[in-house]
């Protein structure tokens, strides 16, 4: 378990062992969507919106 | 121990990544696991990184260029562009399941908004117009009426992409509360589940919920007729049930499926995943250089 900072509040969030660079998060103060840059040490940006040829 | 050289090309780790990269550990086969924005492909570069990619992108746009700069080179990819491409646009993919004979719901592709317009009145209301490119039951309209076409096709010509300026209009399947999605790995199906909605756009993304399927011949049947129509591969087909036919909407190139493995009981990550190390296998020898660099 470890922790970043969200750049949207700055609350702490906590990322757990399982989690890879690329995964999204939500913070749990604000709730803004963040993908995880880095891990070592841990990065958080918000994640981009999602665009018009996003699917599966 | 596999000695593939496997990578997965992802814009976003979701919980299929996640259980995809589980299950290739699983298999002791280690992934290189590559986020696309941070690719450069030199086109004249000598290095051959791996031997099977999976792409797992969210943005077709990106998918579909790294894919054709891989496969030109040699790279055996899941699924292979063609796929990816007759998928990713639902007017090339409704257009080929027509061609080959599988039931689709009737549907007219229009250019302009009077075309348009008349499309829908030939297909009756309700009509159903849809994005050719698109997901997650994102932009789907019902037309009920004549106002509402008009309005409709206003707003998209005026305020859409140009994207959204090829019409593609079909007809409305009073579907019983639900639509069937088929997964399929090459010549065989997967495990098929209902996604159930009070609504009429069923995309569990839009709040649908999952149920296991029974696979009947018939279903299998439909199902692997339309992945035979877009080129094979790894898909889920999508089919809405008219009375006692069985339509085909959509077939999804890179499916998700973390709804599906609980109520269906397969292991569907360890399929693709499978259907992936199958088909490296298959075009190993096959290799031709690429240099792509990590920036």
């Amino acid at each position: 378990m470890t922790a970043a900072t969200c750049p949207e509040c700055e609350a702490t969030v906590a990322l757990d062992a399982q989690t890879v660079v690329g995964e999204i998060v939500a913070c749990p103060d604000c709730g803004a969507d963040l993908e995880v840059t880095a891990l070592q040490p841990p990065l958080l940006v918000v994640a981009p919106p999602e665009e018009e040829d996003w699917g599966e | 121990m596999s000695e593939l050289r496997v990578a997965m090309l992802v814009s976003r780790v979701r919980v299929e990544e996640k259980l995809l990269l589980t299950a290739f550990e699983r298999r002791g086969v280690e992934v290189d696991l590559v986020d696309v924005r941070r690719l450069a492909f030199d086109t004249h570069g000598e290095l051959t990184r791996w031997d099977v990619v999976l792409d797992r992108c969210l943005q077709q746009s990106h998918a579909l260029a790294a894919l054709r700069l891989l496969e030109d080179r040699g790279v055996v990819t899941v699924n292979p562009y063609d796929v990816v491409a007759n998928c990713a646009d639902k007017v090339v993919t409704t257009s080929l399941l027509a061609a080959a004979g599988v039931p689709v719901p009737r549907t007219v592709v229009a250019f302009s908004v009077e075309t348009a317009l008349e499309a829908i009145e030939s297909v009756g209301y309700p009509a159903v117009i849809k994005p050719p490119v698109g997901s997650w039951g994102r932009l789907l309209a019902r037309v009920n009426d004549r106002d509402a076409a008009e309005a409709l096709l206003e707003h998209k010509a005026t305020l859409g992409s140009v994207a959204h300026h090829v019409f593609y209009v079909q007809e409305h399947v009073a579907k019983p509360g639900r639509d069937i999605r088929v997964f399929v790995a090459g010549e065989e199906v997967i495990c098929a589940i209902d996604r159930l909605s009070e609504h009429w756009v069923t995309n569990t993304a839009r709040g649908a919920v999952t149920r296991n399927r029974p696979v009947t011949a018939a279903l299998a049947g439909a199902a692997l007729s339309a992945a035979a129509a877009v080129g094979g591969g790894l898909v889920a087909v999508d089919l809405l049930e008219d009375g006692e036919r069985l339509l085909v909407s959509e077939v999804n190139h890179t499916m998700e499926f973390r709804n599906s493995i609980e109520v269906t009981g397969v292991d569907i990550a360890g399929r693709i995943v499978e259907h992936t190390l199958a088909a490296g296998r298959r075009g190993a020898a096959a290799h031709h250089p690429l240099s792509a660099v990590l920036v």
